[in-house]
C-alpha cells in the first residue's frame, strides 16, 4: 500500500471513531432533553398554583413586603447568570455569557453597582479568566438540578436583597437564563425577578379568574413573608430546568452538526483514498506493460 | 353522595396525589386545621407534620409534608409543599436512620424532618 493511501485511510479511521463518539453524544442529549422537558412539565404545578396564591395575596390585601417594594434609587443590582458546567453545546453557554454581559452594561450605564452570581462551571470560567468578581456561584447540578439546588440558590440572592442597601445588600435581582422555546430555539434572556411586582404576577395568572376573598392563617403578612421567597425559589428552579432543557437541546444539535461534518470528512477522504488507490494500481500496471515491453525489446533483439 | 372537594397535593418537582375528599387535615403555623367542602376561602402556611386526607372511597391518605401553603378556593383545595411524600414511599428505616443521625448531630430540622416522616409512617 502506498504512504498516500495508508495516510488517508488511517485519517479515515480517526474520523470514524469521532463520528461514533459525536452520534452517541447527540443520542444521549436528545434523551436528556425529553427528560429536562419532562421535569419541567412536572414543576408546572407547584408553580401555577403559587402564582395563584401569590395573586391572591398581592390583590387581596395591601401588605407591603421588603421583596415587592421598588428602591426609591437603585446603587446596586444582583445579576445572576445561568450556565452549563459542561461545554461542547455550540454557542449556548456563549449566548447566556453575552445576554450577561449586555445586561451588566447597561445596568452600570445607569449608574449601578452589578453585583455578579454565577451558576455553572462555564460561565465561572469566563469570570475567572477575566478576573472579574463574581460574588458567590454554584456548580455541579446544572445537567439535573433539583429543587434543593434552586434553594441553595435563592437563598443568599434573598438575604442581599433584604439586606440594606449600605451594608453590601442589593436593590434589585436580575436573571439571565436560557429560555426553551423548542427543539431547535432557545434564547437566552434576562428578566428582573425582584423587587416582584404583584401587577406582572398577577398578569401571569389565568385572565377572567375572580378571586375569591382569602381568609389568611395565620395573617396575610405571614402569608406573604412565607409565600415570595418560595415564589422567587421557584422562579429560579424554573430557570435551571429550563438553562438544563436548553443545554441539552444545544448539545443535541451540536453534536449532530459534528456527526454529520464527520461524515462529509470520511466521504471526502474515501474518495480521495480511491482516487489514490486506484492511481497506485494504474502506476503498476503501467509499470508492469512498461516492464514487459522493455522485456520483449530486450529478448526480441537477443533473437535477432 | 356527600359533599365532596377535590385535592392536589403538589410537591415543587411534581405532583404527588390528586382526586376527591371529604376532609383534609393539616397543621398551620397557628395549629391544625380540618378542611371540609364548602369551607370558606383559605391561604395558610403549613407546618412540617402530617397530613390527612379523607378521600370520597372512605380510605385515608396520610403524606409527611415539609413546608408550604394550604390554599382553598371553589371547593378546590392545594396543598403546596417543598417537599412531599405519601405515607408508603416513605423508607420507614431510612427515616430511623436519619432521625438518630440528626439526634447525634443535634441537627433540629433534620430531626423534624425524620420524626414527621416516622409519624406520616406511622399513622398509614
Amino acid at each position: 500500500m502506498g504512504a498516500q493511501l495508508r495516510v488517508y485511510k488511517r485519517r479515515i479511521r480517526s474520523v470514524t471513531a469521532t463520528k461514533k463518539i459525536t452520534k452517541a453524544m447527540e443520542m444521549i442529549a436528545a434523551s436528556r432533553v425529553v427528560k429536562a422537558q419532562r421535569k419541567v412539565a412536572a414543576s408546572t404545578p407547584y408553580a401555577k398554583e403559587l402564582t395563584r396564591a401569590v395573586t391572591a395575596v398581592g390583590t387581596g390585601s395591601n401588605t407591603k413586603h421588603p421583596l415587592t417594594t421598588q428602591a426609591e434609587t437603585v446603587t446596586r443590582s444582583a445579576v445572576l447568570l445561568l450556565t452549563s458546567d459542561r461545554g461542547l453545546a455550540g454557542a449556548f453557554n456563549s449566548n447566556a455569557i453575552k445576554a450577561a454581559e449586555l445586561l451588566t452594561e447597561r445596568l452600570e450605564r445607569e449608574g449601578k453597582q452589578v453585583d455578579t452570581y454565577i451558576v455553572g462551571r462555564r460561565g465561572l470560567a469566563h469570570y475567572n479568566f477575566r478576573e472579574r468578581k463574581v460574588s458567590e456561584s454554584w456548580t455541579g447540578f446544572t445537567d439535573q438540578p433539583t429543587y434543593a439546588d434552586a434553594k441553595k440558590v435563592a437563598a443568599p440572592l434573598i438575604e442581599a436583597i433584604e439586606k440594606d442597601t449600605a451594608d453590601g445588600g442589593v436593590d434589585e435581582l436580575h436573571i439571565v437564563f436560557t429560555e426553551f422555546v423548542s427543539m431547535m430555539t432557545q434564547t437566552a434572556l434576562d428578566d428582573r425577578l425582584l423587587p416582584l411586582s404583584l401587577e406582572d404576577v398577577a398578569k401571569e395568572a389565568p385572565k377572567g379568574e375572580i378571586l375569591p376573598l382569602y381568609d389568611f392563617e395565620p395573617s396575610a403578612e405571614d402569608v406573604l413573608d412565607a409565600l415570595l421567597p418560595r415564589y422567587v425559589e421557584s422562579r429560579i428552579y424554573n430557570a435551571l430546568l429550563q438553562s438544563a432543557a436548553s443545554k441539552h437541546a444545544a448539545t443535541r444539535r451540536a453534536m449532530k452538526s459534528a456527526t454529520d461534518n464527520a461524515g462529509d470528512l470520511i466521504e471526502n477522504l474515501s474518495r480521495l483514498a480511491n482516487a489514490a488507490r486506484q492511481a497506485e494500481i494504474t502506476q503498476e500496471i503501467s509499470e508492469i506493460v512498461g516492464g514487459s515491453a522493455a522485456l520483449a525489446d530486450a529478448s526480441a533483439g537477443s533473437d535477432r | 353522595m356527600a359533599a365532596e372537594l377535590h385535592v392536589a397535593l403538589v410537591a415543587a418537582d411534581r405532583e404527588v396525589w390528586s382526586g376527591q375528599a371529604t376532609l383534609v387535615v393539616a397543621r398551620t403555623t397557628s395549629g391544625d386545621i380540618g378542611v371540609m367542602p364548602g369551607h370558606q376561602p383559605l391561604l395558610g402556611v403549613l407546618e412540617s407534620g402530617p397530613v390527612t386526607i379523607r378521600t370520597s372511597e372512605g380510605g385515608t391518605v396520610v403524606a409527611a409534608v415539609h413546608g408550604g401553603f394550604i390554599s382553598f378556593a371553589d371547593n378546590k383545595l392545594s396543598l403546596l409543599a417543598e417537599i412531599a411524600e405519601l405515607s408508603d414511599e416513605i423508607d420507614v428505616q431510612r427515616a430511623e436512620r436519619e432521625l438518630e443521625r440528626a439526634k447525634a448531630e443535634g441537627d433540629a430540622a433534620a430531626e423534624r424532618r425524620a420524626d414527621v416522616r416516622l409519624r406520616a409512617a406511622a399513622a398509614r
